[in-house]
């Protein structure tokens, strides 16, 4: 293996220290150093949005940064986005309660992309919602649905 | 919208066929389980991201592998050297095609003419001396680490001495034209010759003519091709990948040399199927790499690699003439299809089928002169892909009948209404619709969803409204004696477990099976665990492909919960006395005249008598003989699903720009097992085609594909796709359980031709071309009719 930079990075809340080369991606080393699998690998340039996940609260593709890069950061995927107990928490129960999910491939970063989106607290309307995912694709749903879960998930947050 | 909008219609009953006999289409005011929108039972685990997709899965010390693919679209290969790739450190094996024990892929198609009998089309695995097209798999590359196995590719030497090839399917069809393969390249044909057409034409008060061309689509599923291989503590080859085809494992079998038993494939969840992972696509290089190794492998293909070389969806020249009487009647219809194959045969020969079945569309046309060819190219392979030959000719017919309509001052909606077909009516191929058509009633559906037309933003934009409707099979072809099998069985506690190999491609697949299995034992949902996409572990339910799992595999759940029904019912029977047409079963419990009795002892007293608390259903497809070039049979498909879709839009007239407004699809589900599931098929797929409308095109020149990531190749984004309402009518008249039809590929036909339609009202011209990009659309305004695509 290729000679490794010592990198400390906070995931979901648990600190992970691991060597890696220089060259790989924020998301190669959350999949295959971290062990962490929910952000997905769908074009590797930026396009789909399904390795979205937050690095210190800010929305980012994790293909196109170098895990290097982001060393001391704290960064959350969407399997960070759970309740301390392990139950979903209120953006994937909308998801789930609104059949936001068909083959479930793009929904890591979508719910990414919708916390995003809701962290500010304003609400938002169905075109600005669709909006705040155009950096996202969905092969199977067309959309409507993961609009449904987002809606519902300001709504249940008083918004 | 939801389950509470869905529309219930209702249909007469009719003969079934005899395959059926088991099969009893309920009532759905008796459904408890069966018709509600449940949430999938699979959803939970994708929304925590804790789903494990075929890619996610590592072994401690697993090896990598990837493939040497051909830089050039014709050539020999003169020369294959592996000695720098070998010295790179890490890397463990490069293999060529004599490293694989059986280096050939079989496709056999009856009835066609590449040499005079049946088609025997083959391909290698790994090209050994010839290579068809750009991004065909030359060699294996298997090392311990990824750098060093991007390393090591770059640095297998192939040295290709460039051949003639041809690239356009009517100059490969010309004399002389460079041959692909040595057998010619004419891969395929399908003639039908239907009634008496020269009289139909003679004697038409109007003939409309229209030239047609679709793209090269790519499923641009989000999941690019994966999969992890190992060997377990039997010897058995296991292969967890990404696929809609479980029984891929004999073909690994075949090509390894080894018992068909000595393999097994697992179908984790898929992210997205589309029918691009019918065909194999890691399978048979994991399997080779394992194999050869003895050690875990893992394979995962770029997107850049899935854009360039996997098969994709059939670009198509459709030529159409129809005759009609000045009441709107059709007459006569001749159509003429040329499709690109590319380098392989694959599915292009049944693909074309398809497309000759459904050429005259939902209507009834008693004189058909049809000719439809796929010819080699050296293109990139096509294949099956959602609709599968059957959608690209709605966007002919549809534009026909739009012609027609403008031509005779019928409005769209009353022409379609005037030929649509209905039970009885026979198709041009020669197979009778045996069904309830609601074609009518979804018309009026999208009409009376969509309200009045939008009002135009501005001075120069115009607003128009399309429609179109369709007609997709579900099930397969009937000659392939397709059945499906699945086991359920009560555990002692009461919950239950339903084993079927169906693998789950992201429809719901595994869910509805869930819900089929609620309704007839009773059993909550959250107490049933699907044990689905294993075809070692699971009674085989054959390919999620061709709209056939609820129909098959739907049904021998049915099957299997019917028996294990009536099995615990007779045991309660003898063990209380009362009669057991006297029982039902409830949650929890049987109930009857006298005290009934609860599940687990009713379990128990099933064990006390020898009697299975476990049943095993097999379902087989309605059959029919193959067909032959000149088509003609009285049954090609198990059975038909109907729809209609309406498309608000707006375009600039300045730029051609098209802006959707609004779009409503009604379909015919026959019975929505889950509605929202059935919802959720009908706006992806729509998704989906306004994508191939507007948007998306492989773009390959010279053979070259120059598509090299979604850079370049669009597909919607929430902002490109308006708000879909899905309107799900239910007949109960479907082959499939509780009377549901397939649902999976129907709704992908209509929405290219209703954008089209919707073109047509705003500007009185369509592009008869696709995808209707900006410049295309710009070509129709003034109003010209534009419907001859332009050359190249």
């Amino acid at each position: 293996m290729t000679a490794g930079v010592a990198l400390t990075l906070t995931v979901n809340g648990r600190e992970v220290s691991a060597a890696a080369a220089a060259h790989l991606t924020l998301l190669r080393w959350l999949r295959d150093v971290a062990g962490v699998t929910d952000p997905k690998y769908g074009c590797g340039e930026g396009i789909c949005g399904s390795c979205t996940v937050l690095v210190d609260g800010q929305p980012v593709s994790s293909c196109l940064v170098l895990a290097a890069q982001v060393d001391g950061a704290t960064v959350t995927t969407a399997a960070g986005l759970l309740e301390a107990d392990g139950s979903l928490g209120p953006l994937q129960r909308a998801f789930h309660e609104k059949h936001a999910a068909q083959c479930g491939f793009c929904t890591p970063g979508m719910l990414i992309a919708a916390a995003a989106a809701l962290a500010d607290g304003r609400r938002r309307s169905r075109p600005e919602i669709r909006e705040e995912l155009h950096g996202n694709l969905c092969r199977c749903t067309g959309y409507g649905p993961i609009v449904d879960a987002i809606e519902m998930a300001q709504e249940e947050a008083g918004r | 919208m939801t389950g509470e909008g869905a529309e219930a219609a209702k249909g007469a009953k009719g003969a079934r066929p005899d395959a059926l006999a088991g099969i009893r289409t309920s009532k759905r005011d008796e459904l408890r389980v069966v018709g509600q929108p449940l949430p999938r039972h699979d959803q939970a685990e994708k929304v925590a991201g804790s789903t494990r997709y075929a890619g996610d899965l590592a072994f401690a010390s697993m090896l990598h592998a990837r493939l040497v693919r051909s830089p050039v679209p014709s050539a020999r290969i003169t020369a294959r050297d592996a000695s720098a790739a070998l010295a790179v450190p890490g890397v463990v094996s490069v293999l060529f095609g004599e490293d694989v024990p059986r280096n050939v892929i079989w496709v056999d198609v009856p009835g066609q003419t590449v040499e005079v009998a049946a088609l025997k089309a083959s391909m290698e695995v790994l090209a050994t001396d010839r290579v068809r097209f750009h991004g065909e798999p030359v060699a294996l590359v298997i090392a311990d680490n990824q750098d060093a196995l991007a390393e090591a590719c770059d640095l297998v030497a192939v040295d290709y001495e460039e051949l003639p090839a041809v690239f356009e399917p009517d100059q490969a069809l010309a004399d002389g034209a460079p041959a692909v393969h040595a057998e010619g390249n004419l891969l395929s044909e399908w003639d039908i010759d239907h009634g008496d057409v020269d009289a139909a034409f003679a004697a038409a008060d109007v003939v409309v003519e229209g030239s047609y061309q679709t793209q090269t689509v790519d499923h641009a599923y989000l999941e690019p091709e994966a999969g992890v291989g190992w060997l377990d503590d039997d010897g058995v080859l296991n292969l967890r990948v990404a696929t809609q085809v479980v029984e891929h494992y004999r073909d690994v079998a075949r090509i390894l040399g080894i018992p068909e038993a000595r393999v097994r494939v697992i179908a984790p969840y898929v992210g997205g199927g589309f029918g691009g992972k019918e065909d194999m696509t890691v399978e048979p290089y994991l399997g080779l790499a394992v194999w050869r190794t003895r050690r875990p492998v893992r394979m995962q293909w770029t997107r850049q690699e899935s854009l360039l070389a996997r098969p994709k969806r059939h670009r198509m020249r459709l030529r159409y003439r129809t005759a009609a009487t000045r009441e709107g009647k059709l007459l006569g219809q001749e159509v003429d299809i040329t499709a690109d194959s590319g380098a392989y045969a694959y599915l292009s020969a049944l693909v074309l089928l398809y497309s000759a079945v459904h050429a005259c569309g939902p209507y009834q046309v008693s004189n058909v002169r049809l000719r439809a060819r796929c010819a080699y190219t050296n293109n990139p392979p096509t294949s099956a892909f959602r609709g599968f030959g059957g959608m690209q000719v709605v966007f002919g017919y549809e534009a026909q009948m739009d012609l027609l309509a403008r031509e005779l001052g019928l409005a769209p909606a009353e022409i379609r209404k005037r030929n649509a077909l209905a039970r009885g009516d026979v198709l041009p191929v020669g197979q009778a619709i045996e069904t309830e058509v609601l074609l009518a009633q979804t018309i009026d559906a999208v009409l009376g969803r969509a309200g009045g037309k939008p009002r135009a933003s501005g001075p120069r934009k115009v607003v128009g409204r399309g429609l179109a409707c369709n007609i997709q099979s579900y099930g397969r072809l009937v000659w392939l004696n397709d059945s499906a099998a699945a086991w359920v069985g009560f555990q002692l506690d009461g919950s239950l477990s339903v084993r079927c190999a169906v693998p789950d491609i992201g429809g719901g697949q595994a869910s509805s099976l869930a819900q089929i299995a609620a309704e007839i034992l009773a059993v909550p949902m959250d107490q049933i665990t699907v044990h689905f996409g294993d075809s070692a572990l699971n009674p085989l339910a054959g390919t999620t492909t061709a709209t056939r799992q609820l129909l098959m595999s739907g049904n021998a759940v049915y099957a299997a919960c019917v028996l294990l029904r009536e099995g615990v019912l007779a045991a309660v029977a003898a063990a209380t006395g009362e009669p057991a047409d006297s029982l039902r079963l409830e949650e929890g419990r049987i109930s009857g005249p006298a005290a009934g009795m609860r599940l687990q002892d009713a379990l128990l007293a099933c064990r006390k008598r020898n009697v299975p608390i476990e049943a095993l259903g097999t379902f087989f497809g309605p059959k029919g003989r193959p067909v032959v070039k000149g088509l003609h049979a009285d049954r090609v498909f198990p059975d038909f699903t109907f729809g209609t879709h309406l498309c608000d839009l707006e375009v600039d007239l300045d730029t051609g720009q098209v802006k959707l407004l609004g779009y409503v699809a009604a379909h015919d589900a026959g019975r929505a097992i889950n509605p929202r599931s059935v919802q959720g098929q009908i706006t992806g797929a729509v998704a989906q085609g306004l994508g191939m409308a507007l948007l998306e095109e492989v773009v390959v020149a010279d053979g070259m594909n120059q598509t090299g990531g979604f850079f370049q190749y669009l597909i919607p984004t929430a902002t490109d796709v308006p708000e879909i309402d899905a309107v799900v009518l239910e007949s109960g008249e479907g082959m499939g359980p509780f009377g549901a039809r397939g649902i999976g590929e129907p709704p992908i036909g209509p929405p290219a031709a209703a954008v089209a339609s919707a073109i047509q009202d705003a500007l009185g011209a369509r592009p008869a071309r696709l995808p209707m990009t900006p410049e295309r659309v710009l070509e129709c305004v003034g109003g010209h009719q534009r419907l001859t695509p332009a050359a190249g």
